[in-house]
């Protein structure tokens, strides 16, 4: 991929993370990783976004809020879990509230691992979405 | 008049986290505020009676990503009390060293939070750019930016060479000098000081009626801070709590600046006071299962948060409980949306330094 047609937009949700991943996914905003130079903005808008960005895990409370917010996004979208809580429920899986990983309940796109997930899996785990992203415009088109 | 309710959260731009509110308004004016909690609710307490003690710290550690450190090192700490494990020396100074740099780490992560809050994005940069420093010399000494895994019932796992002690400090320092300019800026900064001082004032009786804990309470002038009481080596060092008397925005902003030098000054005093020398014994294990029950204490960076903890002699601990700081701040964060303006409610709920994970667990 040589150059991207369309700058990806993040929308970021925090399912039921420990706020380890969600520092690093604004630690990528920041000086030293700064994605907004590849023209990755985070925003707090998901009829705005293009790619979802979830940190945590499916509990019983949040269940209804990511489905609501993938809803609200344009086609074509792209899901993308953010550490071990989302890929799967990592350490918290054995927990009584927790449900499990993301694709429970959307289908997920892309899984970047880790306990907190790096910044620089994350920027890795968002080029893939991307990439998926280019996929399924031109299925649709 | 007529009453509006505006929902705040769970998904909202100025915090990464679902805090959840209804703001019931009176045209620009918030007259209530009811928080709801859940979202982020994951039975982390209840994980006692399926993970054996030996792990549960882990997970502790877990309970939140920015005290991470601390939270494992309360875990430890309470365990160490009920099983009578010594620490040894160097263990206890390591963990005040890297407590004391988990507090600048998070105190600069809400700097940048806040100042994105009022709108200065380019000090949020600036903030989040020195953290990384921070979180370089964690990578460094414990191997994780994020989550440490480095404290263990009766220690700790790694050891810091002297001279990488040395060099720390030095790095601290260096960037203790740089942030002073930007310290400058929270301070002096017109704008900033228009848009915070005099917002969201909190009494120092009011903020011992609603038990506001950390630098919400300091920042009221109610001197309070639990490493006072001496425990876990902070009876070896000298240092005097950091307390502003406004008690408004600005106040809690000026109070957490203070407490990143305070704390570098911590750490240099750490890294002099403590036994050099290499090979020196980290870790003391524990034998058996733990029988009793005990409560600890620990000030994190956003205030004092206290453990219960409870062992019937088999590998599950009985029962585990964390009251954490944001909990506590929690009254007094209601207290002060009523009657602001809509447009304030966002620097408020940012001064308190909220951390819902820690919340609900």
């Amino acid at each position: 991929m040589s150059f991207f047609s369309k700058s990806p937009w993040i929308l970021h949700y925090d399912a039921s993370s420990c706020n380890g991943c969600d520092i690093e996914v604004l630690a990528c905003l920041t000086p030293l990783y700064d994605v907004e130079r590849f023209g990755v903005v985070n925003t707090g808008n998901p009829k705005h976004a293009d790619i979802l960005l979830i940190t945590g895990s499916v509990n019983e409370r949040n269940i209804d809020i990511i489905e609501n917010l993938y809803r609200q996004m344009p086609d074509p979208k792209v899901v993308v879990a953010v550490g071990a809580c989302a890929c799967s429920g990592g350490i918290f899986a054995r927990a009584y509230n927790i449900q499990g990983g993301i694709d429970k309940v959307l289908p997920v796109d892309v899984y970047v691992p880790g306990c907190a997930a790096r910044p620089e899996s994350i920027i890795d785990g968002v080029i893939k979405g991307i990439g998926a992203l280019e996929m399924k415009r031109k299925k649709s088109a | 008049m007529k009453r509006t309710i505006i929902p705040f959260g769970p998904q909202h731009p100025v915090l990464p986290e679902p805090l959840v509110l209804d703001l019931i308004l009176e045209d620009e004016r918030v007259v209530d505020a009811v928080p709801t909690i859940g979202y982020i609710h994951r039975g982390l307490e209840m994980m006692v009676e399926r993970v054996e003690y030996t792990e549960m710290g882990f997970v502790a550690e877990r309970i939140c990503g920015i005290c991470s450190f601390m939270h494992g090192m309360g875990y430890c700490v309470s365990l160490e009390a009920i099983m009578n494990v010594e620490v040894p020396e160097r263990a206890r100074w390591l963990r005040i060293i890297w407590a004391e740099i988990s507090r600048v780490q998070s105190h600069l992560l809400w700097l940048g939070l806040g100042a994105d809050a009022f709108g200065f994005e380019n000090l949020f940069m600036h903030c989040w750019r020195m953290r990384e420093e921070i979180l370089d010399i964690f990578e460094k000494t414990t191997g994780g930016r994020i989550i440490h895994s480095v404290n263990r019932i009766g220690g700790v796992k790694r050891d810091v060479s002297d001279a990488e002690l040395a060099a720390i400090v030095v790095k601290l320092e260096e960037l203790g000098k740089a942030f002073e300019k930007t310290a400058n800026v929270f301070g002096k900064d017109p704008s900033i000081r228009h848009r915070l001082s005099g917002v969201g004032v909190l009494s120092a009786d009011d903020a011992r009626a609603v038990d506001a804990v950390g630098p919400m309470a300091r920042a009221s002038g109610v001197v309070m801070d639990t490493r006072l009481s001496g425990t876990y080596g902070y009876d070896q060092v000298d240092f005097e709590p950091v307390t502003e008397t406004a008690g408004d925005c600005l106040a809690r902003v000026v109070v957490r600046m203070r407490e990143v030098q305070q704390s570098i000054g911590l750490v240099r005093q750490a890294v002099e006071k403590m036994p050099k020398g290499e090979g020196m014994p980290l870790e003391n294990k524990p034998r058996g299962n733990p029988v009793g029950e005990t409560y600890t204490r620990l000030e994190q960076p956003r205030g004092e948060v206290l453990y219960y903890v409870k062992a019937n002699g088999t590998k599950n601990l009985e029962r585990f409980r964390a009251r954490t700081p944001t909990f506590a701040n929690i009254p007094a964060m209601i207290k002060l949306v009523r009657g602001c303006d809509l447009a304030d409610v966002p620097n408020i709920i940012l001064t308190i330094d909220p951390c819902i994970s820690c919340t609900e667990r």
